[in-house]
């Protein structure tokens, strides 16, 4: 063991590798470490381990990170930390640790290697399983390495058993539903400087387990009186451990205060270190056993029925003197002692079973809550499941009666500064369950989750109100047993890493051509493209001229494609759309529309037949995988009689929008096997050629109202045919252009953008679509346009909005008044729709929108307000068509 | 994290699949219903205290629909069974007995 030093609050410390921060700084006759949250009281160590209340610390050194208790950080050469008074500072650079994560599927996984988990482990490795053991501390033991003893030469084999795989430093913060555990292991902290760059800082384990053993051991909980919470006072078991196995050599005269015989040994062990114990102080009448015994014969005076009541302190606070009591008499008397060790019994580790549901029940001979639990796949050891190993007789108890004054400085919940006062209050206030207790209090609630304060505050509510614990009843834990780093938890997910990025084909084109983007799911998608020095507003307007006048070009890849083959898919979109499809002939397309069978729109697009039993539909760019999802669901729950085959076909299909007057002429010189005039090549038509060789699907679809062909073609040659059009399209002034550009053309025609002019509630007659709801067949959504609720008056229906003043473009999302309109009686005006797109038209010259408005197909021409904060907006309802109402331009 | 089996591909992790709500509830021949008849199929599904058979997909596997029995208070899984076939019976009802009446509690 070699001797580093650190650097603690700027001091120099020196410490043994390996040990506790707290340790170290113990030894150094650091006893106050920091001031509390909002009471600014002194406080110290009280425990051994993530139980640690108070001694909570931010590293200056490595990854800065914040909020960790002392008695869980192992020095290391070169290591830097500050004191934390309860608030932790996130540093303000990234963490460039690595970290990754691990699946690991085992036969049986062991949470905890103390005596219980290693006993648990033999006995799994003998019915020839295979196990994994995890444990949180630095080596294996549990209770043992507080005590300074080995683990038994049977229970060491098993460690080296090849069929067990040991990880130390191995946290499990979860326990999920069939056996699914999740652990943090933390890999580099220890090593300091020697750490290879390369291991990952923290592993996070997911973990399945055919089988299960918690055996994670317990806590020591501390009592409830006045001034319990100054430097010098500690858990008995941590200060004995301090003492004997970290050689903290400062304590002179100690107290031990305990409700059972762990208090004893914890006594004995401090005087054999050379403290002068000056007298035990027991809750219970009598007390026997071999700790007992040996706190008798090393001549340690015992008072029974005697427990603290107050203490004084010194300079900054540290323990002086420690005010005692008889329970029966109520006589007090006092005795000056540097250390204060408290056994109030012990609080096994529930957590990880009430991950799961689990309600651990109240044991009076444990004076604990454990979990007895044994079945085939999850099975409690040791301490949790009450097994305490001994003779320790604890009473229930959690503190003496405290007066008013004395409540105050009554500590339950250390890192909150709650009181026994504030429970009270909470008592009084009429909270009778440990949750609401909680939640008023705000005991537990820290960043040590109550561990120690939990099992206090459930002991003072039952001598509040006179009930037994097993009432009272646990709190229920959820993961993480103990912080997590979310860098841990992010793993290599980040960055660029954080989610799946999709492109098109022509995606590198678009960054050379200086496209700003638009994420439309997991899609990049060119916004618009800007030339030099211009404004979006300024591209955006000469991108839609060039569709209205000239012409202009779109990558439409992103389109969600499904190749739907077999001889009943005719008869299947039939079912799936709202409209008729068996009916289109093939080598035309149709556009449709839809819903779920609650009647509510859903998709949308135009889908092409390619042959008799084979279609090929487009749905929204973010829609895709949904839509899909739905035609799947009908196919195999339904309808599995039917012969059709769903094939997503999104990235096997680029396709290319050419748009405006111009495009027939363009196309022209590029598709010399297509006949591309309007009679030969109709509107919603669909033909197959060849541009230089390569096969091309051209259609006439229009998503802008202007005269358009879309260029389909297999995905890898969509580079060169977008080339193609390029070097022929200068003379023409070929524009390309981007998703605003596109939202604007197809606004302007009143075509909708499901999920964006609708908010899940619309029928196809709500956005006055009609026209597209057959009558003569069946399709899901039919049935419910006859419910009442669907016909009703007051639903929302798709209108547009012409705004009064022409350059003022509405917000989308704004709400819609009627004009003039007064508050109602209860001070609200009453808000009858809102602007669901909203856009300047550089065709119309003005600023136009669609909005969702109640009854407003039967509200035409009539004025609306849309109040804006201090301003308010006025616009006219009109029809959600703005441009060629009689569709020349498309035809054309 | 649910273990779930799909019938085609063996156990997997919960985030692989996607809910679908109660087994058993058929598309009805929506004209032969009233409006209120209607809307209970739109809208009503069982969610008991306990096993439940419920539809599932194996969405991020090999996308096939199933069935299958859980448990709604333990979260333990019963048997899978694919779509048209007979139902299997229902789990245990006394299984896992102290997790039940935790949720009782």
């Amino acid at each position: 063991m070699s001797e580093i030093s650190f650097s603690f609050d700027d001091k120099l410390y020196k410490g043994i590798e390996g040990e506790p921060m707290a340790a170290a700084l113990l030894r150094s006759g650091l006893l106050s470490m920091t001031n509390s949250i909002y009471h600014d009281r002194p406080r110290g160590v009280i425990g051994l381990g993530v139980e640690e209340p108070n001694a909570i610390v931010q590293l200056v050194s490595g990854t800065k990170e914040s909020m960790l208790p002392a008695t869980v950080i192992e020095v290391v050469e070169g290591l830097a930390a500050c004191s934390l008074t309860g608030v932790g500072a996130l540093p303000q650079m990234p963490d460039e640790s690595r970290y990754d994560k691990t699946n690991c599927f085992v036969d049986t996984l062991v949470i905890g290697a103390g005596v219980a988990g290693l006993s648990a482990a033999e006995n799994e490795l003998r019915a020839g399983r295979e196990v994994l053991l995890i444990d949180d501390q630095s080596g294996p033991g549990g209770h043992l390495r507080h005590l300074g003893l080995e683990i038994p030469a049977s229970l060491f084999d098993v460690l080296h058993h090849k069929n067990l795989t040991y990880k130390s430093r191995c946290t499990a913060i979860g326990l999920y539903d069939q056996n699914y555990v999740v652990a943090i292991e933390r890999r580099t902290d220890h090593l300091g400087e020697a750490a290879p760059a390369s291991r990952a800082r923290i592993r996070v384990w997911h973990i399945r387990a055919d089988r299960v053993v918690l055996a994670p051991g317990a806590f020591q909980r501390p009592l409830i009186f006045a001034n319990n919470d100054r430097p010098g006072i500690m858990l008995s078991h941590a200060a004995a451990t301090y003492v004997a196995i970290h050689r903290v050599k400062i304590f002179r005269k100690a107290v031990v205060v305990t409700v059972d015989n762990q208090g004893y040994r914890d006594a004995v062990r401090l005087h054999r270190e050379g403290v002068a114990v000056q007298c035990i102080c027991d809750v219970r009448e009598e007390a026997g056993g071999p700790g007992v015994d040996a706190a008798k014969a090393a001549g340690i005076p015992i008072h029974f029925r005697t427990t603290c009541v107050d203490t004084t302190g010194g300079e900054e606070g540290v323990l002086k003197t420690v005010i005692l009591q008889n329970l029966d008499t109520k006589k007090n008397f006092q005795i000056d002692a540097d250390l204060l060790a408290v056994s109030g019994g012990w609080t096994p580790i529930v957590d990880l079973a009430t991950h799961i549901g689990i309600k651990p029940k109240w044991s009076e001979e444990n004076a604990a809550f454990v979990v007895k639990h044994s079945t085939e796949k999850l099975v409690t050891a040791g301490m949790l499941a009450g097994d305490f190993g001994g003779d320790d007789d604890p009473a229930i108890f959690f503190g003496p009666e405290l007066n008013k004054e004395q409540s105050l400085r009554a500590y339950i919940d250390l890192q909150r500064d709650t009181t026994l006062h504030d429970l009270r209050r909470a008592v009084g206030a009429g909270l009778s369950s440990i949750e609401h207790v909680k939640r008023y209090t705000t005991i537990g609630t820290a960043h040590d989750q109550g561990k120690t304060s939990g099992m206090l505050t459930i002991g003072a509510l039952c001598q509040l109100g006179n009930i037994s614990p097993g009432d009272v009843g646990t709190l229920s834990f959820r993961p993480p047993y103990v912080p997590v780093p979310f860098a841990a938890l992010a793993g290599r997910e980040r960055g660029l890493l954080t989610d799946p990025i999709r492109i098109t084909s022509l995606h590198q084109w678009h960054v050379e051509a200086g496209a700003v983007f638009e994420d439309v799911g997991q899609w990049k998608r060119p916004w618009y493209f800007p030339k030099p020095g211009e404004s979006m507003e300024e591209a955006v307007r000469r991108e839609c001229i060039a569709a209205r006048e000239g012409v202009a070009v779109m990558d439409a890849s992103t389109l969600g494609k499904i190749d739907i083959q077999g001889a009943d898919a005719a008869v299947f979109l039939d079912r799936i759309y709202t409209n008729m499809f068996s009916t289109l002939p093939e080598g035309q397309c149709r556009y449709g529309l839809m819903c779920k069978a609650d009647g509510i729109v859903f998709d949308d697009g135009v889908t092409t037949r390619l042959g008799k039993n084979h279609f090929l539909m487009t749905t929204t760019t973010g829609g895709a995988a949904r839509v899909l999802a739905w035609l799947e669901e009908w196919l195999q729950t339904e309808w599995p009689e039917l012969k059709v085959y769903c094939t997503s076909v999104t990235e096997h299909i680029s396709t290319i929008a050419l748009v405006g007057p111009k495009s027939r002429q363009l196309l022209g010189e590029l598709v010399t096997d297509i006949d591309l005039s309007k009679e030969a090549f109709p509107f919603m038509h669909t033909r197959m050629g060849t541009i230089d060789g390569i096969p091309v699907r051209i259609a006439r679809i229009s998503f802008s109202g202007e005269l358009a062909f879309e260029i389909n073609v297999e995905w890898s040659y969509a580079r060169y045919i977008w080339e193609r059009l390029w070097s022929l399209g200068i003379p023409y002034n070929l524009t390309a252009y981007g998703t605003e550009t596109m939202h604007v053309l197809r606004a302007e025609k009143g075509y909708i953008i499901v999920g964006q002019d609708t908010d899940g509630t619309q029928t196809p007659h709500d956005l006055n679509m009609s026209w597209i709801v057959s009558k003569k067949k069946e399709f899901i959504g039919k049935r419910s346009f006859q419910l009442p609720y669907l016909k009703s008056s007051g639903r929302a229906q798709l209108v547009g909005l012409l705004t009064a003043n022409y350059e003022e473009v509405i917000p989308e999302g704004a709400y819609i008044t009627i004009q003039n309109a007064g508050a109602d009686a209860q001070g609200k005006i009453p808000h009858i729709g809102f602007v669901t797109s909203s856009y300047f038209s550089p065709a119309l010259d003005r600023s136009f929108a669609l909005a969702l408005v109640a009854d407003g197909l039967g509200r035409m021409g009539e004025q609306i307000e849309i109040p804006l904060g201090k301003k308010s907006l006025r616009a006219t309802i009109c029809e959600s068509v703005f441009i060629d109402k009689e569709n020349i331009r498309r035809d054309s | 994290m649910l273990n779930i089996p799909c019938p085609y591909c063996g156990l997997r992790n919960e985030t692989e699949f996607h809910y679908g709500a109660e087994a058993g509830v058929g598309y009805p021949d929506p004209n032969t219903l009233s409006d209120s008849e209607w809307a209970k199929y739109l809208h009503i599904r069982a969610n008991p205290k306990g096993w439940l058979p419920e539809r599932w997909v194996h969405f991020a596997g090999c996308g096939r629909w199933f069935n299958l029995w859980r448990n709604t208070v333990t979260h333990e899984i019963g048997p899978a069974y694919l779509p048209f076939t007979t139902q299997p019976k229902a789990p245990d009802p006394d299984s896992n007995r102290d997790r039940m009446e935790g949720a009782k509690a």
